[in-house]
């Protein structure tokens, strides 16, 4: 024991020393485990991809073929989910943002979306099956698509939103100086001074969308062959990964690395997209 | 975002009564009739009520398809641990239990790593880097549940058996009453490593709302505590922390919100297997394993019934926790709007 303040003060130094070393340490592995799961998956995707995952359909178990339906699947279930959600849900947002503002409804809306933001995708599946799939009898690409733009609704609706917000009152007031009735000052002033904003809401719905499993199960389910009837059942790559992942065959255990790297990369790509090239410069 | 979006809310009071004002003399009044604007206004009404009305839609659904099985098996169903698909007796407390416990091992690994992270990028980050990093964390929420799963499976579970549980025996093993939790054979499937798999996915939805609530405590708080002589840890464990308070218990319950619904990554790793056992080694079940391991073998009524049953038990659990979660994050941004 020396001096006793300085002791004390040395003390106080280690501690604070020790912490922010701990949080250092933290952030390490946080960054441990992206680069674990993304090494991998490079490992493993890279090796299984071939030309022919492009050019063949899903194979019968115990042999070799490729992805191609599974990935038209996949693209035509999410682009038909983007399509039904992207209106519905910047509509909402605008309510919430120009009209409804402070009001009961406007806050109730709000406080519920935000809440179905985080709810678990695989009651969303199971909502279309119990009102939908149960009651047409059968899966389909349809389901699958209602599913996902459920899951993508509250997203778009939280981003429209806050965006929306971020315009200045005075470019409104300005524009209705000018006698453009209501709906011209939303859809052609607001909404479009924060377009970049709200195609990144959308990207990233859309991005959030394309690796969900678990609503699919009971929706669109999977079909090995070539399909192009929404109304029926459709191969998508998520549940490919899924059942060919968990099977005992080799061949198809590599088609779904395969698949997995081709939905990764998909949805870091949207990710990055959405983050950088259309980032608002103006807003944040 | 959330943060500011809703500190700016009284700020822009000046909109509506712009609007009413603008109304032109008849004479000079614009050509286009004026039905469109009620009509562009009921519309995006009528979305924001869609919204607002599917939550009850989904539990009112959710509820009539459930019940053939709560008229079999009443209330007996939430705590009877049998889940029998050729007898067809049905309880859901192995996999309530199952989801709870995952979660809860999320929670106590997932917490202290987001803080952490929360801590480095507010607090000692250099700026170049913020953006890079907080960027890297949010990815580790946009990789795909399912690619977890297979990792889960294929690598991680591997490892788990071979380093991990052996350790975990030789040492919290032998300590008096937890020891229980960590006996059994070393497989790497089962509840501990369905819950560490969780704790890396929640990590980002804590971290980024830790992140935001530790961003609004006002500068000149944490410099008058500085210019006392804190040290940063005294800063934020006396001043942003206590300030802060209610948020990151917000920001916990969303992630454990997230936890609690999580559902291909632990399908993968949990072992499909309804039983509760003390150690936290043996395989188990989550409500939403159960889910999508079973529901599409599920062919007679009751069965389906009681599975539907299980995701209603899940959605109410996670409506609570989120609600509550929401809540609270509200309550600290309306009180730093009120400040401010």
């Amino acid at each position: 024991m020396s001096g006793r303040g300085s002791g004390l003060y040395r003390r106080r130094l280690w501690i604070n020393r020790i912490n922010l070393a701990m949080s250092l340490a933290t952030m390490a592995i946080g960054m441990l485990f992206l680069l674990w799961i993304l090494v991998v998956l490079f490992r493993n995707g890279v090796s299984a991809i071939s030309p022919k995952l492009f050019t063949q359909m899903t194979p019968p178990p115990g042999s070799a073929g490729g992805l191609l339906n599974a990935i038209y699947g996949s693209a035509l279930i999410v682009a038909t989910a983007t399509l039904i959600s992207t209106p519905i849900g910047i509509l909402a947002g605008i309510y919430l943002a120009e009209y409804g503002r402070n009001s009961a409804l406007a806050e109730t809306a709000r406080f519920i979306n935000d809440i179905l933001l985080s709810a678990p995708s695989i009651i969303l599946g199971l909502f279309v099956y119990t009102v939908y799939v149960l009651y047409v009898g059968h899966f389909s690409g349809w389901a699958g698509s209602m599913a996902l733009a459920l899951i993508a609704i509250p997203v778009v609706v939280r981003t429209t939103e806050n965006m929306l917000r971020l315009v200045p009152s005075s470019l409104r007031e300005a524009a209705v100086a000018l006698g453009a009735p209501m709906w011209k000052v939303i859809l052609m002033v607001t909404l479009k001074a924060v377009r970049g904003g709200v195609i990144t809401g959308v990207l990233l719905a859309v991005a959030r969308i394309s690796g969900e499993t678990a609503p699919l199960l009971f929706t669109a389910l999977n079909n090995q062959f070539w399909s192009t009837d929404m109304n029926a059942p459709m191969a998508n790559l998520p549940v490919v990964i899924f059942q060919f992942a968990m099977s005992p065959f080799d061949d198809w255990k590599s088609l779904a690395w395969a698949a997995a790297l081709l939905i990764t990369l998909t949805v870091l790509i949207l990710n990055i997209l959405a983050r950088t090239v259309f980032r608002q410069p103006s807003v944040r | 975002m959330m943060l500011a979006s809703e500190a700016q809310v009284p700020s822009m009071p000046m909109n509506d009564a712009a609007t009413r004002h603008a109304e032109p003399p008849e004479a000079i009044r614009a050509s286009p009739p004026r039905w469109q604007d009620p009509l562009f206004e009921h519309t995006t009404r009528f979305f924001a009520v869609l919204v607002l009305t599917l939550l009850a839609c989904i539990i009112v659904a959710l509820t009539y398809a459930a019940a053939p099985a709560m008229e079999k098996f009443g209330l007996a169903f939430f705590v009877t641990d049998v889940w029998n698909p050729v007898t067809l007796k049905f309880g859901a407390l192995a996999p309530i239990y199952g989801t709870l416990v995952t979660s809860a091992i999320a929670l106590v690994i997932g917490v202290p790593l987001s803080f952490g992270i929360a801590l480095f990028l507010t607090e000692m980050c250099p700026a170049v880097l913020k953006r890079p990093l907080g960027t890297a964390v949010e990815l580790l929420a946009a990789i795909p549940s399912v690619i977890y799963g297979m990792w889960g499976l294929f690598v991680f579970a591997p490892f788990f058996a071979d380093h991990v549980q052996p350790l975990l025996t030789d040492t919290l093993g032998r300590v008096w009453l937890i020891g229980a939790l960590f006996q059994g054979a070393p497989t790497g499937i089962g509840m501990l490593a369905a819950g560490v798999i969780l704790s890396v996915m929640i990590i980002p939805f804590i971290a980024s709302v830790m992140r935001d609530v530790f961003e609004v405590v006002p500068p000149v708080l944490k410099e008058s505590a500085y210019g006392l002589g804190c040290t940063t840890w005294e800063v934020v464990r006396n001043i942003v922390l206590p300030y802060t308070r209610v948020g990151v218990i917000g920001g916990v319950m969303l992630g454990l919100g997230r936890a609690l619904g999580e559902t291909m990554a632990v399908t993968f790793v949990i072992g499909n297997a309804y039983r509760i056992r003390t150690s936290l080694f043996e395989p188990g079940n989550s409500i939403a394993s159960a889910l999508a391991n079973e529901f599409n073998e599920a062919s007679d009524p009751v069965h389906r019934a009681s599975l539907i049953a299980l995701g209603l038990v899940l959605f109410v659990l996670t409506l609570v926790v989120l609600a509550a979660s929401r809540w609270l994050i509200a309550r600290l941004a309306r009180a730093e709007g009120a400040k401010t």
